[in-house]
């Protein structure tokens, strides 16, 4: 279970998130809505840590942890971006092992074969070898997610997954985030795809941009 | 022909000088120019701006300043190379500033999205330098050192100037010496073979690392 308690979060003096509180429940799905500008996606990084915090606590299973500096327990959260931003320089399948192996410390064996299983499930069985460039938009993100997978998050994050898809790919982005949701991930999805975030979502937040 | 096989010799040895300014250059500058590069992206303002200055010295005065610079002027400040040393410090000193102009570059040319999609793979700031960022940037700046390696080639001509024994020198002796251009063309001829070999290794590397994109 992931609360937040007061989050705020600043640039250049202005306030971009104010006090916000929130709690997602473990295997649940968080969706944060809202128009461009209003925050989603700093919140999203505030939670991976990607920004500090001016103000407030996360706690993580009632223990706080500052997304920032958590480094080295594995309380970890994962992130799909936007732009998946997938290493073009390895293969999918160094990719998903990279992580594992170098922060983890698996062998390069457990780690490979764990991936070949994460990429099966997500349906890129036969992509392992292929470089990003060489993959759809959609495959890129499955990709991406797999990689995330691959660190054995508590928490897996998304912002916008379906901006850079195809519009028929919506669908099938959804049902990857149901099946995970099955499976026991608990997960955020920012994005401004209101239908999107209804048919999927447990919980929604609405982040209006701040006067 | 006679000629030729006559005044080769001293062209040869020639040759061994300037490969080894050419080797010993290539082989400290790169990687002292990535270092340099990295520092010119850190935060640390300090730093920065002692890299700009020391880049600006480098790329804004001649090559050959440098070298008279370093061989007759610093034992004035009580440093003494020996010529060979003057001449592979001041190279060193010289191509690691482009080097590092260009590895500035190269660095920049990656999106932050790599490193935040590093960050939250918990991979360390080393390892994402080594796994992520150094292939990617390698594969960008490829042409630019391309460019500086060639030019290393014919820049190692300068040394002439305190007075080594390099390949342009042994042609200008011959030539002195006999009053003829043949050494000259030769010289030529040699230098251009160098930079041939030089292209073509570039170009193979160029080509290995088209398997991405």
């Amino acid at each position: 279970m992931l609360e937040l308690k007061g989050i705020t979060k600043k640039f250049d003096g202005k306030t971009i998130l104010d006090q916000v509180d929130l709690t997602v429940n473990d295997g649940q799905i968080l969706t944060i809505v809202g128009p461009s500008g209003a925050g989603k996606t700093t919140l999203l990084r505030c939670i991976s840590g990607l920004e500090m915090v001016d103000g407030g606590q996360f706690l993580l299973d009632g223990q706080p942890f500052d997304p920032a500096t958590n480094r080295d327990n594995d309380a970890v959260i994962g992130v799909v971006f936007q732009d998946f931003q997938l290493f073009p320089n390895l293969t999918v399948l160094q990719n998903v092992v990279l992580a594992p192996t170098m922060v983890l410390k698996k062998s390069a064996a457990d780690a490979e074969k764990e991936a070949r299983a994460l990429l099966e499930r997500l349906n890129l069985g036969g992509k392992a070898d292929l470089y990003p460039y060489e993959l759809s938009g959609g495959q890129k993100q499955r990709v991406a997610i797999v990689r995330a997978l691959a660190m054995h998050p508590k928490l897996l994050c998304y912002d916008e997954p379906t901006s850079a898809l195809d519009p028929d790919l919506r669908r099938e982005v959804e049902e990857i985030i149901l099946k995970l949701k099955r499976e026991g991930m608990t997960q955020i999805v920012v994005t401004h795809d209101i239908p999107f975030a209804e048919s999927i979502a447990d919980q929604m937040l609405r982040v209006e941009p701040k006067e | 022909m006679h000629y030729v096989s006559q005044i080769l010799p001293s062209l040869i040895s020639g040759t061994g000088m300037t490969l080894s300014i050419f080797f010993w250059t290539l082989i400290i500058s790169v990687p002292l120019g990535i270092l340099v590069g990295l520092g010119m992206i850190t935060r640390f303002k300090p730093l920065t701006w002692l890299i700009n200055i020391y880049v600006w010295l480098m790329r804004g005065t001649p090559l050959l300043l440098q070298l008279i610079f370093v061989f007759y002027g610093l034992p004035i400040a009580g440093i003494v190379f020996d010529r060979y040393d003057a001449a592979l410090f001041a190279f060193i000193l010289n191509y690691t500033a482009y080097f590092a102009e260009i590895f500035r570059g190269g660095l920049q040319a990656i999106p932050v999205g790599q490193y935040e999609s590093a960050r939250v793979l918990r991979l360390t700031n080393w390892q994402t330098l080594r796994k992520i960022v150094i292939p990617q940037v390698v594969k960008i700046v490829l042409p630019s050192i391309g460019n500086e390696v060639i030019n290393l080639v014919k820049d190692s001509s300068l040394v002439y100037v305190i007075g080594l024994g390099d390949l342009l020198r042994a042609g200008n002796v011959a030539m002195a010496r006999d009053v003829t251009l043949v050494p000259m063309l030769l010289v030529g001829v040699i230098y251009l073979l160098l930079t041939a070999v030089c292209t073509l290794v570039l170009k193979r590397m160029e080509k290995h690392y088209s398997y991405w994109r």
